[in-house]
């Protein structure tokens, strides 16, 4: 099988060709290293950074899961996050651990 | 009246890196900023994706924000001045309105960092009413992400710059329904990682050629016109379509704030104000860095010539930046939509210059020349015009006119 992809893991987007069958994966176009990573992931299980926001009784602040998490789940992290409701948070706070099992944290990145 | 070395305007990345750069190298600087808090838009642009350049990692708009912001905290040569607006600059003194009514500060060096602001549906002439809910992405994105508001439940999107479609994604998490983006160039000019991550994952189409050929609706949005438009960009009427929406973002482009230093001469390309290769504006105490002087794709590029500006300013202010002299003229081919720096000094040494392509290039050299003689060349593997890129070569006494080309 083969597949065109746009790398996402830095603003340079390199378009990838990926060749694959079996476990085998074989990637081209790539800038770095980094696009090889990414095109296995892709193929095998995609990931993605979530980055939303949280309400808290200052308001809402701007969170992100600390590692990408597969991307079907996108909407339903966001779901759980906006099913809280907390108080005052500062920069780099773990509002919930190990979302949904994924291994990720919910971090917020907002100044305090 | 207060006194100081350097006087920055703007707390966003440009402002911070230049304050930080100016007071490392030797000056007392004042920094300027009309919001409570330091940061600028990086506050509201909460995805991730900033500092893989600057800091080797990937963060966040408000981490970006939060490590310069320490950096700033943390250098007692700055004195920050929040909630403050500068109201006039005039021979190196800046005037500006803040918790301690109107004063002025006396400065060696100035240095503009104030940013750019979006293009609004007057700017662009859209055709229609003017109902409620046409906002620019950046506004919607302030709106979503600082003040927790949301916009509209069904939405379309016109131009497809980095936070249009940025906001796409953000909109559909929150619940909306993005039906469209529509973008009246052949391309996007947004990041291709952006088309892929904000919109092809999520099912959004994007349709080129084509754009809002009229706004429907009294008091709210109730819809759009649109439609292909030709080579000339005129509305193709056979092809206009109705779409049903309660809310339309506008990503459309950006111009540099530069009404408060209107004196200088500007560029009629990037609309920001014309400088030499220390950022150095036709007035010697003025410098100008960020995305006042012209739009980057990346924040990192703004605060690496940031750095740059304020090291010059802070120089100017010791009376350690070289003085005027002769100045020559770097002209590009119509291959580029701009070069920058566009006037350099006579002299020696490297020098940098910033530039955007017209059009897509591959596999192409480019060339500095100055007459027949060649002053460096650096092989374009693939470049477009989205992507803001830089050029190294060496002035070797140049006496006139710098020609660069694309061979």
């Amino acid at each position: 099988m083969e597949k065109e992809m746009i790398c996402i893991m830095c603003p340079m987007g390199c378009n990838l060709k990926v060749k694959y069958s079996g476990g085998k994966v074989e990637v081209s176009g790539n800038g770095c290293n980094r696009g090889v990573q990414f095109a296995q992931e892709e193929i095998t299980c995609p990931k993605r950074m979530v980055t939303t926001s949280v309400k808290t009784t200052e308001g809402v602040k701007a969170c992100k899961t600390s590692i990408p998490v597969p991307k079907e789940l996108i909407f339903k992290v966001v779901q759980e996050v906006e099913k809280l409701k907390i108080g005052k948070v500062k920069f780099g706070n773990v509002i919930i651990k190990n979302v949904l099992n994924t291994g990720a944290d919910i971090v917020i990145t907002a100044n305090d | 009246m207060l006194e100081t070395d350097v006087v920055v305007l703007g707390g966003g990345p440009a402002g911070m890196s230049a304050a930080l750069s100016a007071a490392e190298n030797g000056s007392k600087v004042l920094l300027i900023e009309r919001d409570g808090v330091l940061g600028g838009i990086l506050n509201q642009c909460i995805h991730n994706g900033f500092g893989l350049h600057y800091f080797h990692e990937e963060l966040t708009g408000p981490e970006f924000a939060h490590r310069f912001r320490t950096m700033v905290e943390n250098e007692k040569n700055i004195t920050v001045l929040l909630n403050t607006l500068v109201t006039k600059i005039e021979d190196g003194v800046v005037e500006f309105m803040g918790s301690g009514g109107v004063q002025s500060v006396k400065a060696k060096a100035v240095v503009l960092a104030l940013g750019c602001r979006e293009r609004t549906a007057g700017n662009i002439s859209l055709c229609g009413t003017r109902p409620m809910a046409i906002l620019t992405a950046g506004t919607a994105q302030k709106m979503v992400n600082v003040d927790g508001k949301m916009v509209g439940k069904n939405v379309v999107i016109l131009g497809s710059g980095d936070i249009g479609l940025i906001m796409a994604r953000r909109l559909t998490l929150e619940g909306a329904k993005v039906h469209a983006v529509l973008e009246i160039n052949k391309t996007s000019s947004g990041l291709r990682r952006n088309i892929m991550q904000c919109l092809e994952d999520f099912n959004i189409p994007i349709y080129y050629s084509t754009t809002i050929f009229e706004v429907v609706g009294k008091d709210r949005v109730e819809g759009v016109y649109y439609g292909q438009v030709d080579e000339n960009y005129n509305p193709i009427e056979s092809t206009r379509k109705f779409l049903k929406c309660d809310c339309i973002i506008l990503s459309v482009g950006l111009v540099p704030e530069m009404e408060i230093a209107s004196f200088v001469s500007k560029s009629r390309v990037t609309n920001g104000a014309v400088v030499n290769e220390f950022y150095q504006t036709d007035k010697p105490w003025l410098f100008s860095c960020g995305n006042i002087l012209h739009v980057h794709d990346l924040v990192d590029n703004v605060a690496l010539e940031a750095k740059q500006a304020g090291k010059f300013a802070s120089l100017y202010a010791q009376n350690k930046l070289p003085k005027r002299q002769k100045e020559i003229m770097i002209v590009a081919s119509d291959k580029f939509s701009y070069v920058l720096p566009s006037k350099i000094f006579e002299g020696s040494g490297q020098v940098e210059v910033k530039f955007r392509l017209k059009e897509k290039v591959v596999r192409k050299t480019l060339v500095a020349k100055c007459g027949a003689n060649i002053l460096g060349k650096r092989f374009i593997l693939a470049g477009v015009p989205g992507e803001m890129m830089s050029f190294v070569f060496d002035k070797n006494g140049a006496q006139k006119e710098i020609n660069l080309n694309i061979e």
